[in-house]
């Protein structure tokens, strides 16, 4: 049954286990590379103390791959799905196949075990693997870049792509039992999976743990006064917060209790702000402006909303478990269809 | 050779609200090979599904060589089974075939698998998807067959095969049965395939058996009278009427009996096969008040 | 050795279709005592009907005392027909054939005189068991 398996996913196997390993070289020789140059930079930028304001030259290596890399993390569990987990029973369904297969001296639960059992675990670790090499290959760029809580980049970072590709073939897998179509499976899974993967990065992983709240004199970073035309709205927009490896919901001014500034107060406090808009703001000194903000700080100060960077793996494991949770229940479903279906 | 290769009682199989089959109690006999004929949408590819374990029963009981069809890996391995349009990997080789054969068959016959496929002249390396009908109808009943079963069990396995093709499907069931003195149960819609090879004939119409018996003693029991015009109440009481036409002089009865028929005012004539199961079939859709069903595809 | 044949719509069973034609043979003469029938495998292999179609005619056959099986070797015929019946042959197929020509003469055409011969055979037998 294990060698049947293996043989009707012969091409399948090769495939994914060439890319893998085209891949591997790929990577191998130019992440050395960047760990050599990535290592280089950190050895001076502390001799010369210019480690948060120098720009890093991995940034600029590599930069083709660079975007592929990304790319390749987010799509390749879905191409699992659709192209190994739909046809896996959906064919056999389409074709009528099982009816020879479900006919040898092979019981059906062992059958749907080998396929499940060896395929999917298969999957998963191909998956796996491919994850660990890209971590490994980013990682001088994330020290750079100081952003893998980002949604986009916590997303092809550590184990979540595992989750998504255990998610991905367990979807493809029941939507070929349900349909019985492989390309209307493999239609089903790509809308699926697009779907639960937006709804979870957007809707679902900000709600997993409450934000932590901070606070911070916005005297700190460069604060502006911003002025919105059309309409002459106008406000303190908040300035840019770096946290390292944190997830910054928002930042905005507030007072103590929590209020941000209205337009007419901040045009009491700041007469300045009358004549900036009347003439423009080149008719203010900057040393006028200035004034104001100092002002302003004393009542008023930055609050981000964030997640910490220590927050980073507890959240990879919460979604990485949502997934595998999902896939497992999508698993449950298929054998449960197909049992019902076929007695 | 006395014992039940299948025996089913009060068996039904529903598919939403339809049911497929229903009521269905029979016992087909060991040791031989058993016609199953019907008009399409009687029950047969249902209830061979449900003989080899692909469909669970929804009502009553059904066991196969003493066994619940498909429940263990010895059962399966017990019973052969060649579907209806003869499913085969499209991408894999003959070879590869009679590979998964042995993978999966603990009893598996390699030499005979082998020997089959040469005698037939199959290319080992060819794709099953290029091969003809006929060609894979045969990879079908060589993996069937290879597998050493106790009981063979056929879906309208000659149902899209050319004439030459279907003769030598059959020739190549028969010298399975000649050398493993295998049970067979063969299902189809066309009579004339069955005459040749079966010795025994089941005929199911709307989930119910309304014939069943070894073919030489229903040919040798069921006659065509013909003569003068009369009613059905003039002919003895051992003498069950399964059919009749009347002109305005003359009246045909098909009958059977197992004594001769004595009375020299009828013509006498035997049945073929066919015309047997016409009558019976004709029998139960007049009892069902149903239009009549095509027996010849 | 002998080859077979079946008629699917001759309306007599296939294994008395086997045993008549071996009969037949007997009474030409194409089969001797000592002659070997084909195997059942041959048969069915050829004629793609059911061994057992094979075996009972087989069975039926030596029953009859035409034939006698050696196990793990075949059947061989072990008694002919032919006898004096088949002297008789000539004569009678001779004046048969100078009732047909009468037959013709007299305006029957094949299907009559066929349809008169089996009357006359069903009804003469019918005698003999009446």
């Amino acid at each position: 049954m294990i060698r049947l398996t293996l043989r009707q996913l012969r091409t399948e196997a090769a495939l994914v286990c060439a890319l893998l390993a085209l891949l591997a070289i790929v990577l191998v020789i130019t992440g050395i590379h960047l760990e050599q140059v990535g290592h280089a930079f950190e050895t001076t930028c502390h001799a010369t103390a210019t480690c948060g304001t120098a720009a890093d030259p991995v940034l600029a290596l590599d930069q083709g791959l660079q975007t592929m890399v990304p790319g390749l993390a987010l799509v390749a569990p879905l191409l699992l799905g659709l192209f190994v987990a739909a046809p896996l029973i959906g064919r056999e369904l389409e074709t009528g196949t099982f009816r020879l297969a479900w006919t040898q001296s092979v019981t059906r639960g062992r059958w749907l075990a080998v396929k499940l059992g060896l395929v999917g675990l298969g999957s998963v670790a191909a998956s796996a693997l491919l994850t660990w090499l890209l971590d490994w290959w980013q990682g001088p760029l994330d020290t750079a870049n100081r952003n893998r809580f980002d949604p986009l980049v916590f997303s092809f970072h550590g184990v979540v792509p595992v989750g998504y590709a255990a998610f991905a073939f367990a979807l493809g897998l029941a939507a070929g039992v349900l349909l019985r179509r492989t390309v209307a499976a493999i239609a089903l899974t790509l809308l699926g999976f697009v779907v639960a993967r937006i709804a979870v990065t957007s809707w679902l992983r900000p709600r997993l743990a409450a934000p932590l709240h901070g606070s911070l004199s916005f005297l700190a970073a460069h604060p502006t006064l911003e002025v919105q035309a059309p309409g002459n709205a106008f406000g303190l927009a908040p300035p840019a917060v770096n946290i390292p490896d944190a997830w910054i919901y928002s930042t905005a001014v507030v007072d103590r209790a929590g209020y941000t500034p209205t337009p007419a107060y901040l045009l009491h406090a700041c007469p300045a702000l009358r004549t900036i808009l009347d003439q423009g703001p080149a008719s203010v000194p900057p040393t006028a402006v200035h004034a104001c903000i100092q002002r302003l700080s004393t009542t008023f100060h930055t609050l981000v909303t964030y997640q910490p960077a220590a927050r980073f793996w507890p959240f990879q494991w919460a979604e990485t478990g949502i997934f595998v949770a999902a896939a497992l229940v999508l698993c449950a479903a298929a054998c449960w269809w197909l049992r019902r279906r076929y007695g | 050779m006395t014992s039940a290769v299948l025996e089913a009682s009060g068996l039904g199989k529903r598919y939403g609200r339809k049911w497929a089959l229903s009521e269905c109690t029979l016992s087909i006999p060991a040791g031989k090979v058993v016609g199953l004929v019907g008009p399409n949408g009687a029950g047969k590819t249902t209830l061979l599904n449900l003989a080899v374990g692909l469909l669970r029963p929804s009502a009553g009981s059904i066991s196969v060589l003493g066994g619940r069809p498909g429940s263990t890996a010895r059962q399966l391995a017990r019973v052969g089974f060649v579907a209806q349009d003869v499913p085969t990997y499209a991408g894999m080789s003959v070879r590869d075939h009679l590979r998964l054969g042995g993978w999966m068959n603990p009893g598996w016959d390699a030499e005979l698998a082998r020997d089959r496929v040469e005698r037939l002249r199959l290319d080992p390396r060819q794709r099953a998807g290029q091969l003809s009908v006929g060609q894979r109808a045969q990879l079908a009943l060589i993996l069937a067959v290879a597998k050493r079963p106790q009981l063979l069990v056929l879906d309208e396995p000659v149902a899209s095969l050319d004439p030459l093709a279907r003769r030598e499907f059959l020739q190549g069931l028969m010298e399975a049965v000649a050398e493993q003195r295998t049970s067979v149960i063969l299902s189809s819609h066309l009579v004339a395939d069955l005459e040749r090879v079966c010795e025994y004939l089941i005929l199911l119409v709307n989930s119910r058996v309304q014939l069943s018996g070894d073919i030489d003693h229903l040919l040798a029991t069921h006659h065509r009278l013909t003569g003068p015009r009369r009613g059905r109440q003039t002919l003895p009481g051992d003498q069950q009427v399964i059919g009749e036409s009347h002109t305005e002089r003359q009246s045909t009865f098909v009958v059977r009996t197992e004594g001769p028929v004595l009375d020299p005012a009828w013509s006498v004539e035997q049945l073929d096969l066919e015309d047997l199961v016409l009558a019976y079939m004709r029998r139960a859709v007049e009892e069902r008040r149903r239009p009549a069903l095509e027996l010849r595809s | 050795m002998i080859e077979f044949h079946l008629d699917s719509r001759s309306g007599v069973a296939p294994y008395q279709q086997v045993v008549q034609q071996v009969r037949h043979a007997l009474r030409l003469g194409l089969l001797e005592v000592g002659d070997q029938l084909p195997t059942v495998k041959e048969v069915v292999a050829t004629l793609a009907i059911n061994p057992n179609t094979v075996l009972k005619a087989y069975r039926e056959l030596e029953h009859l005392g035409l034939v006698a099986a050696r196990p793990g070797i075949g059947v061989f015929v072990a008694k002919t027909l032919t006898d004096e019946s088949l002297v008789a042959h000539a004569a009678l197929r001779q004046g048969l054939g100078r009732w047909l020509a009468e037959a013709r003469r007299a305006g029957l055409d094949e299907e009559s005189i066929e349809a008169l011969f089996r009357d006359v055979v069903r009804a003469s037998s019918r005698e003999g068991v009446a």
